[in-house]
């Protein structure tokens, strides 16, 4: 019982000592992107951390214990009971602990990039061999995806044909994209600027070339943009379910 | 020849694997070389059209991991060293043995088929529907494969689990075993309970695409995440069944080397028996983003990380086996040592991966890429490679030579860390996606795809001075004392090099203060 309760402790120092330290980059709207910047740093540090006692240790001994004969025998120590348990669980709560560090700061962050600020763009993507389309609630329609700067997105998804996934690198976010299904993701746009989407799923011959354009537009000129290529008709229904249920009946 | 083709000599069988996965290892490795080529410059390179490269990559991941990785260390290093080391004449079921190796035979000959039939298989190795059913690539050729492989393994593991149970030398107890005896064991175990998950998901597949079935068909009601479900609810545990035998074989050449007992080995146990209670429970991690609930990635995300527990305390033993040691460099040893190395890196870069919120822009990245080739891929790889030298002199009685294999050893190990870094580095910096002929996209990327297939060049060229050494040396090389390295395990102190069909001399009994430790 005595583990339990330093497990508990350990994790609820990792839990406390690290308060949002991937919440994102101040202001009103937390850009999961720039979380992701800030929460890849410290994770790079704890792993380098890790990584150079182990390297420098590994290497140390194996210059350190060249055998000095060829009929030298290794004196490495027997453990009593005690040192077995010693030399397993208090690694084992490092590594725990660490875990918990870990699993905390990526809880932050992934709950960040899951909610959906409240004002976000709302556009439907769908997907089909090998191209992206577009579509705003006005019944506008593009092969490019242009979104207003300053302003959340998100995006409503799903494919015609086959799994692909929707990835925009520079807001260092992906999501699947299948048919059967709607699933989203929200990215943050701060500035005006011009970048790409591209598949990284699988999906057939044409796979590398399925990217289109991402244009980040002023608010004013999406604006005019959206109203000069919305169109009176009903916006085609994309004949897919809701996040997570399964497929059409039978 | 004959006597060869029908042995049921698991030394032999051992040996017919080896032969075999090293086959599949070389013509996946021209896979590899090709694919390299490809991503030399962004557009159309070597390949005359994009479905011949995917056609490569199907071919590089199903022939290195279900024909090389997995038959290398459950097949090859298996068959041939726990009947030695548990003291045994020979496996429980010798036929049943023979026929694990010709099914294994059966499926590398449909997988090299992919190289003749038309419209050969382009599905990658995880064959995710609907684009494997809708594809007009030959879906069947894939499933076939999985499914003659499997029953291998099936067959194997029952095989070797009965083995280890019950045909241990008298007086050999649980805690006397080799450690790659225990890494086996917790392995085969994984791959009797996973195993027939994959060959479930293959066949639906099958059902689907020729059968007219629904399973994967959502508008007929079906559920396309169903096979990514089933496939990585085998296919993460199948990591294991490659690391775990990797970790022991390991074990066996670290301590041999260095003449120390392995480290805490009763911790180290618990450690490998821990990996297997683990294992089940973390597939969706490589479903992060897939679509699969928000509550399960979260809880996955948990248990994923936890993995660095029992892999951990393996850890602690495997360095503290150096620890005033009386390390001895032989080839073998070489590739022991760098195994450390790529441990440390592949395990580590693990960790970002296991994080849910920044696997949302590593998925599918070369980082993840090159984090599944430095643990799995090359870790295994090079387990593999130094055991064929390090129980060289068992094997055939011959030494092989050593300087040649230093220096083999020396582009291998150079030549992937120059293959790997670059894509490490341009799957964070610029997203590169996997599986990508043309990445038009991304121009700045191509600096590092040109020091990445240099890389393979040198690995290319390590690999072949390694199978020449081999290949030489067991025709011609010289006669090899008796215990090279002086090990104090059953299969050098109580067997002749090359063992004779049922092994000992005279039956293995052991005392109770024996180890296959007990340096002298």
């Amino acid at each position: 019982m005595r583990y339990f309760s330093v497990l508990r402790i350990l994790g609820a120092v990792a839990l406390t000592a690290v308060p949002a330290l991937a919440s994102g980059g101040g202001g009103e709207i937390a850009d999961p992107a720039h979380g992701w910047d800030v929460l890849w740093e410290h994770v790079l540090i704890d792993l380098f951390a890790i990584g150079a006692v182990f390297a420098v240790a590994a290497a140390y001994w194996l210059i350190k214990y060249k055998a000095d004969s060829p009929t030298a025998v290794g004196t490495g120590p027997t453990l009593s009971r005690a040192q077995m348990f010693g030399w397993a669980l208090i690694p084992a709560f490092i590594f725990m602990a660490d875990d918990f560090y870990l699993a905390a700061n990526g809880w932050t962050l992934w709950n960040t990039y899951r909610t959906v600020p409240k004002d976000a763009l709302e556009v439907k993507v769908t997907a089909s061999m090998w191209q992206w389309n577009f579509e705003y609630d006005n019944g506008a329609t593009s092969d490019v995806l242009k979104v207003p700067a300053g302003r959340p997105v998100v995006l409503r998804m799903t494919s015609e044909d086959v799994v692909h996934s929707f990835f925009l690198p520079k807001h260092r976010v992906k999501e699947d994209v299948m048919p059967g299904r709607v699933t989203y993701l929200w990215f943050y746009p701060k500035e005006a600027g011009k970048t790409y989407v591209t598949c990284t799923e699988f999906c057939g011959a044409q796979h590398a070339e399925m990217s289109a354009d991402v244009e980040e537009l002023p608010a004013a000129e999406f604006n005019s943009w959206l109203a000069s290529a919305g169109t009176p008709a009903a916006p085609a229904a994309t004949g897919a379910q809701p996040d997570a249920a399964p497929g059409g009946a039978l | 020849m004959k006597e060869w083709i029908f042995t049921t000599d698991h030394k032999r069988v051992g040996i017919l694997y080896l032969v075999g996965s090293m086959a599949a290892f070389a013509v996946a490795g021209i896979m590899a070389l090709l694919i390299r080529a490809e991503q030399f410059n962004p557009g159309l390179g070597v390949a005359s059209e994009p479905t011949q490269y995917n056609t490569w990559l199907y071919f590089h991941g199903a022939a290195m991991i279900l024909g090389f990785l997995i038959p290398g260390l459950t097949g090859f290093a298996a068959n041939y060293l726990i009947p030695l080391m548990i003291g045994a004449k020979d496996v429980a079921f010798p036929r049943l043995n023979a026929l694990s190796l010709w099914l294994f035979w059966m499926g590398i000959v449909v997988a090299l088929l992919t190289f003749v039939i038309p419209d050969a298989p382009d599905i990658m190795w995880t064959g995710y529907p609907p684009y494997s059913i809708k594809t007009s690539g030959n879906t069947a050729f894939y499933v076939f494969t999985v499914h003659l492989i499997g029953f291998s393994s099936i067959l194997g593991a029952v095989n070797f689990l009965t083995t280890i149970i019950y045909m241990r030398a008298p007086g050999m107890g649980w805690m006397q075993m080799n450690v790659f005896v225990w890494s086996l064991f917790t392995g085969l175990i994984v791959q009797l309970i996973f195993v027939p998950v994959l060959a479930a998901a293959v066949t639906l597949l099958l059902f689907d695409k020729y059968l007219g079935t629904h399973f994967f068909d959502a508008a007929a009601g079906g559920d396309v995440l169903l096979y990514q479900n089933l496939f990585w609810f085998y296919s993460h545990p199948a990591v294991y069944v490659i690391f775990l035998p990797a970790m022991g074989l390991l074990f066996e050449i670290i301590s041999t080397n260095t003449k120390n007992r392995p480290f805490n080995y009763n911790a180290l146990v618990v450690g490998m028996c821990g990996l297997v209670l683990i294992t089940g429970e973390v597939w969706v991690h490589h479903l992060y983003t897939s679509g699969m609930p928000d509550w399960i990635r979260i809880g996955q995300m948990l248990t994923t990380l936890m993995i660095s527990v029992p892999v951990g305390v393996m850890v602690m033993s495997l360095w503290g086996t150096l620890y005033k040691g009386a390390i001895s460099f032989n080839t073998g040893m070489y590739y022991g040592a760098a195994c450390l190395f790529l441990l440390l890196l592949g395990g580590l870069t693990g960790i970002p991966l296991a994080m849910t919120a920044l696997d949302l822009h590593l998925a599918e990245t070369s980082f993840i890429h090159a984090h599944f080739h430095f643990i799995m891929g090359i870790f295994a790889a090079f387990v593999v490679f130094g055991s064929v030298f390090f129980y060289f002199p068992k094997m055939t009685g011959r030494m092989y030579n050593e300087a040649l294999g230093k220096l083999s050893f020396w582009l291998n190990f150079i030549g992937v860390n120059v293959t790997f870094w670059p894509l490490f580095i341009i799957g964070v910096k610029y997203g590169m996606p996997r599986r990508y002929y043309d990445y038009a996209r991304i121009p700045e990327a191509t600096p590092y795809h040109h020091v990445a297939t240099y890389g393979a060049i040198m690995v290319a060229l390590g690999i072949t001075l390694m199978l020449v050494n081999w290949i030489y040396s067991a025709i011609k090389g010289p006669k090899a004392v008796e215990n090279p390295w002086r090990s104090a395990s059953l299969e050098w102190t109580h067997a002749a090099s090359p063992p004779p069909h049922g092994n000992f001399a005279a039956p293995v009994t052991v005392s109770s203060d024996w180890t296959p430790y007990n340096y002298k």
